[in-house]
């Protein structure tokens, strides 16, 4: 019988190397698991028991062989926006159901080179739009930490199959903190790479200026060792980064805090825990200091621009006539409109019609264009912020994870969930959120993460000073 | 500025190719302003329009040569395809007789 609840990635990775299980026992405790457990949670969409037993297999006789890399049967779930030939990848979304996808993501090819085990596809909000996975077209997925609470979004399954020992780890996809603010509250380590840093080949797109693949984990370490896999640059994607591009600067042992950002609109208990995170920190020989970032108070209101207006043109796409769904229509207009109007859900319709009034004429300069200048400001404000310190510390999210349906007929108050994460993708900067206390709710602990990003390309930065937060 | 009155959201609609119920209708009509109340914001940010900087690292296509093999994804793309006839993706008509739908 394998410990799941404490097994992490590297030491599955020491386990299996030893012979002390093989992959397919340890992919096997996984489909157990699933069996037992996520019934209640709703993490998986669908679960590949048959083809992962074979990777399984696979990847046992790599290890019988010695050819073993870092993830050789190491189950991991997938969130279900990004491809796998053959399997069908749905987006959570109705509109396409059925699609199966026509070829591999890079990062799956990455994967599959490793010998990963692919256990099944995740839930999330429909296209990843959303801070709390309701928004999915197949039901609500559960905090495992609170079952009447939201695991967080949009890569709420991909956190919660992690949480409730239903995957070993997983890949998530980050807009405006789909993968930081789901890995917050479900206890986890999750990671927002720099722009560029992992190919979005396959990976569908719902801002593209702002969208990241990432791995969600139990531990520092285990995001490390995926980001490790799956990065690096690929010619299919034309704003992957080469090998190298950013400079690296030597590490100050400075940490920055926009002080006055920070305090706005937090839970008392979230900020006690950011700020006890802060002393950690302190006490590990880092100098905790003010920094000016005018312009963050302003990065929600950027993103809910810029982001519907990359939606509303990246969701074009979906007319009903290359692939997905598709409604007959006497004229083609109508097979448009009457296959998105039965494809979309709520929130994906709201962000294309919010997107489109922003870059409709006549609005597009008082809005789209306006939004882009203050973007290049708070980019700005976050370089020169980085002249001084190695990272800026901002709590990942201002609360703990809320009650399924709380804010489900409040738009704003759902995006109000963002207004820490959404800065890291405005700037294109890596963030990551690693476990940092619990807050009591109701007689539950409630994860609460700590968040951090650095300069472009300084993963492993936050590799260091996330460890020493998550130590605790 | 912000308030969108109901044509607007009928418009947005058809500009999005996006059929809308008239509850739908209703309720964007509520929630719109609401959002672009809040985003709104950045109009007290005095910030130029961005003029035409070169980023450090740029949209960068791949040259051009060395293309695949003529056909070598056609099936694969083709089979996804709601409808098709031979190698051919099937629509309905495109033009109408009928010019006054069309804006």
């Amino acid at each position: 019988m394998i410990d799941l609840t404490t097994l992490t990635v590297s030491q599955a990775r020491r386990d299996l190397d030893a012979k002390k299980y093989s992959a397919l026992d340890l992919t096997n405790a996984y489909l157990d698991a699933i069996v037992k457990r996520d019934g209640e949670i709703h993490a998986y969409l669908e679960v590949w028991a048959e083809t992962a037993r074979e990777e399984a297999k696979r990847a046992d006789v790599m290890i019988a062989a010695g050819t073993q890399k870092s993830l050789t049967g190491i189950p991991l779930a997938i969130k279900d926006n990004i491809l796998i030939e053959g399997r069908i990848a749905s987006a959570a979304s109705k509109i396409l159901e059925n699609y199966r996808a026509s070829y591999d993501a890079t990062v799956i090819t990455k994967l599959k080179a490793e010998g990963a085990v692919f256990l099944g596809r995740t839930n999330m909000d429909e296209f990843a739009m959303g801070s709390s996975t309701e928004n999915s077209a197949y039901g609500v997925t559960r905090n495992p930490a609170d079952t009447t609470r939201v695991p967080g979004g949009s890569s709420g399954g991909s956190a919660a199959a992690v949480a409730a020992q239903v995957a070993l780890a997983s890949l998530g996809s980050d807009t405006g903190g789909s993968i930081r603010q789901p890995a917050s509250h479900c206890g986890l380590a999750g990671l927002k790479p720099t722009y560029g840093a992992v190919s979005r080949f396959g990976l569908m797109p719902m801002g593209s200026s702002l969208d990241q693949i990432g791995p969600l984990a139990k531990t520092v370490e285990d995001v490390k060792i995926i980001f490790e896999a799956i990065k690096g640059h690929d010619a299919n994607d034309s704003t992957s980064i080469p090998d190298g591009f950013y400079p690296i600067a030597p590490l100050k042992k400075r940490i920055g805090v926009p002080r006055a950002f920070v305090e706005k609109g937090v839970d008392p208990d979230v900020l006690e825990i950011f700020n006890a995170s802060l002393s950690r920190l302190k006490a590990a020989g880092y100098e905790i200091i003010g920094v000016d970032m005018p312009n963050l108070p302003y990065a929600l209101s950027v993103y809910y621009i810029v982001c519907p207006a990359e939606v509303s043109t990246n969701l074009a796409r979906y007319d009903g006539i290359r692939y997905g769904l598709s409604i007959p229509g006497g004229e083609i207009k109508e097979v448009y409109t009457k296959t998105r109007a039965a494809g979309f859900g709520p929130e994906v319709r709201r962000r294309i019609i919010l997107g489109t009034f922003v870059l409709s004429s006549g609005y597009a300069d008082a809005y789209y264009r306006k939004a882009r200048a203050v973007r290049e400001m708070i980019r700005a404000d976050f370089e020169k912020a980085f002249d001084t310190v190695d990272a800026i510390a901002l709590p990942t999210s201002p609360n703990p994870a809320f009650k399924i349906g709380e804010k489900t007929n409040d738009p704003v108050a759902m995006y109000l969930e963002d207004i820490f994460s959404v800065t890291a993708n405005l700037a294109g900067v890596p963030g990551i959120s690693v476990p940092a206390g619990r807050a009591i709710r109701e007689g539950k602990a409630l994860p609460v993460g700590f968040q951090l990003m650095a300069a472009h390309g300084a993963e492993e930065t936050l590799f260091t000073i996330g460890s020493v937060v998550e130590s605790a | 500025m912000s308030t969108t009155s109901k044509a607007d959201i009928r418009a947005l609609a058809h500009l999005a190719r996006l059929e809308l119920s008239d509850e739908e209708v209703a309720r964007l009509e509520g929630e719109l302003p609401a959002i672009l109340g809040f985003v709104e914001k950045i109009q007290k940010v005095s910030a130029e329009l961005p003029k035409a900087v070169s980023p450090k690292h740029r949209n960068v296509m791949r040259d051009d040569e060395n293309p695949h093999e003529s056909g070598m994804y056609s099936e694969t793309l083709l089979s996804a395809a709601p409808n098709r006839i031979g190698n051919q993706v099937a629509v309905t008509q495109v033009v109408s007789r009928d010019t006054s739908s069309h804006t």
